[in-house]
């Protein structure tokens, strides 16, 4: 069935589709319309699922992380400050191996206040042993949304979705709603097999020395691995009940490509309309959307680039001191593999929009040139 | 409520990664991880005193106290010897003992 929704409510019916069995939040600022809606759901009975209201974020992932731990199917959503308020429990989640999806919403971390589109808050936990997408439309963000739980429940890994405040957050797209005998289908309850029960005692999150410690996080990574391919699998299965394709990243028009820019989030979709309109122009370029941070999608990333002979990055985010951090985790893949030039470029920091003539003017510029660069700050106003 | 445990209450042998759940989870670990060796001071409830109002059971954060027969009895396998359960008691029945080595 299509409806027209904002991107906030395409998580929530992600959420609802998806049977959550408990959604925890913190209902102020920095929230977002997905809690709201979602609580209405479950006032209005029309999801049988259990709403805390907690007093922080921290609180609202651990009250996640203690639901998950008893086979819940647990839910949250936050974004900015209140992401980075969970920093120590989303370590937790990822360390305890619950499958725990979160909706972020992409915002710029204060100070200036600010409500705006930035990806900093949720690169700011990429090492946490989440995984982690950037959406770029509001279909996206629902389809994810349920993926999501079958791809965590199967490698055992927390799962955070992001997708740019504003731009998509509030934008009001028509978005295809999957009818629930078919979700049902797909994603069946889950049913782990470590799990907090009274009937079936168990220490979890014990002290672990090293003896231990170490083979957990090695277990971390293998699943990490794993999730690459039970992504992929995951996709494919729910392609065949909907139709809609996704991937660990999104190459457009890069099979000819001699330059390819490198995007994420709503940006990854103006840069597809300007990559049609310099094609019409007679450049050969392709756009290669990453859809997935963690785990990185290297080997798709390198195939997807093939003869390309330059790469332009445009990062709506900045590790200060060095550079947009897809950026670097681009040329950290390439490096041995790949020897071709990375241009990267910096663009709609704190919900600057980023349009079509400005990802054209950065094309140019990589067109231009052939050296690497460092940065290059597209319309700041120096 | 019967209490199962799958494996023996013994620690289990762990060679590697692959004989290790995904998550510090450990079965009945603390059948034999016995937390009542961490005591120095032992609380001994006076039950000449003793109101029977479970003060203590609920603010024992082990939780080592239970109720046996309608009495407070403390556990101590895994009483840790906090005495948070001599603070909060309101007829000061519960007195503290050094434990003898
Ligand atoms: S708190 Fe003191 S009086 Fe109350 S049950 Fe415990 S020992 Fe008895
Ligand atoms: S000393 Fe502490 S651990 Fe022991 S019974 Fe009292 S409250 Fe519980």
């Amino acid at each position: 069935m299509k409806k027209t929704m904002m991107g906030n409510y395409a998580a929530s019916w992600g959420a609802q589709l998806s049977r959550v069995q408990v959604i925890a939040a913190y209902p102020i600022t920095p929230q977002t319309l997905i809690v709201e809606k979602l609580s209405d759901i479950v006032a209005d009975g029309e999801l049988k699922a259990k709403f805390i209201k907690v007093e922080s974020e921290h609180s609202a992932m651990a009250a996640c992380i203690g639901a998950s731990s008893t086979g819940a199917r647990a839910y949250t959503a936050t974004s900015a400050q209140g992401l980075a308020l969970m920093h120590e429990m989303l370590h937790w989640a990822g360390l305890a191996r619950l499958p725990i999806v979160m909706a972020n919403v992409n915002r710029a971390m204060a100070p200036g206040w600010s409500i705006w589109a930035d990806q900093n808050d949720s690169l700011s936990q990429r090492d946490t042993g989440w995984m982690s997408i950037f959406s770029s439309s509001a279909q996206d963000i629902l389809d994810s949304t349920i993926i999501s739980y079958k791809v965590s429940e199967k490698v055992l890994l927390p799962t955070l979705i992001s997708f740019d405040a504003f731009f998509l957050s509030h934008t009001v797209e028509v978005v295809d709603m999957p009818e629930q005998e078919l979700v049902d289908k797909f994603l069946p309850p889950y049913k782990p097999e470590y799990k907090m029960d009274v009937n079936d005692p168990r220490s979890f999150g014990a002290l672990t020395d090293e003896q231990y410690y170490y083979e957990f996080r090695y277990k971390m990574q293998e699943a990490m691995d794993q999730a690459i391919d039970v992504i992929k699998e995951t996709c494919r299965e729910y392609e065949e009940i909907t139709g809609r394709h996704y991937d660990l990243i999104h190459a457009y028009r890069c099979e000819d490509a001699d330059m390819i820019m490198v995007t994420s989030g709503t940006i990854a979709e103006t840069t597809n309309v300007t990559v049609d309109t310099l094609r019409e122009e007679g450049h050969k370029v392709g756009n290669l959307q990453i859809r997935y941070i963690r785990p990185y999608p290297k080997k798709d990333i390198l195939a997807a680039i093939g003869g390309a002979k330059k790469l332009a990055v445009i990062d709506r985010n900045i590790s200060p001191g060095y550079s947009g951090i897809f950026s670097q985790e681009l040329k950290s893949a390439l490096y041995n593999e790949i020897d071709i030039p990375v241009r990267s470029y910096i663009a709609g920091l704190g919900g600057r929009d980023v349009k079509i003539e400005d990802i054209k003017d950065i094309a140019y510029n990589a067109l231009e040139h052939d050296e690497p660069n460092d940065l290059i700050w597209k319309g700041v106003k120096k | 409520m019967a209490i199962k445990f799958q494996k023996s209450d013994k620690p289990i042998k762990i060679e590697g990664a692959h004989d290790m759940p995904p998550m510090p989870a450990a079965l009945g670990s603390m059948l034999f991880n016995k937390t009542g060796s961490w005591r120095n001071v032992r609380p001994v409830i006076d039950y000449d005193k003793c109101i029977k109002c479970f003060i203590c059971w609920k603010f024992c954060p082990e939780p080592a106290i239970k109720i046996v027969d309608e009495k407070p009895v403390i556990d101590y396998d895994y009483c840790k010897g906090c005495l948070m359960c001599v603070e909060e008691c309101p007829k000061d029945a519960i007195n503290e003992e050094l434990e003898g080595k």
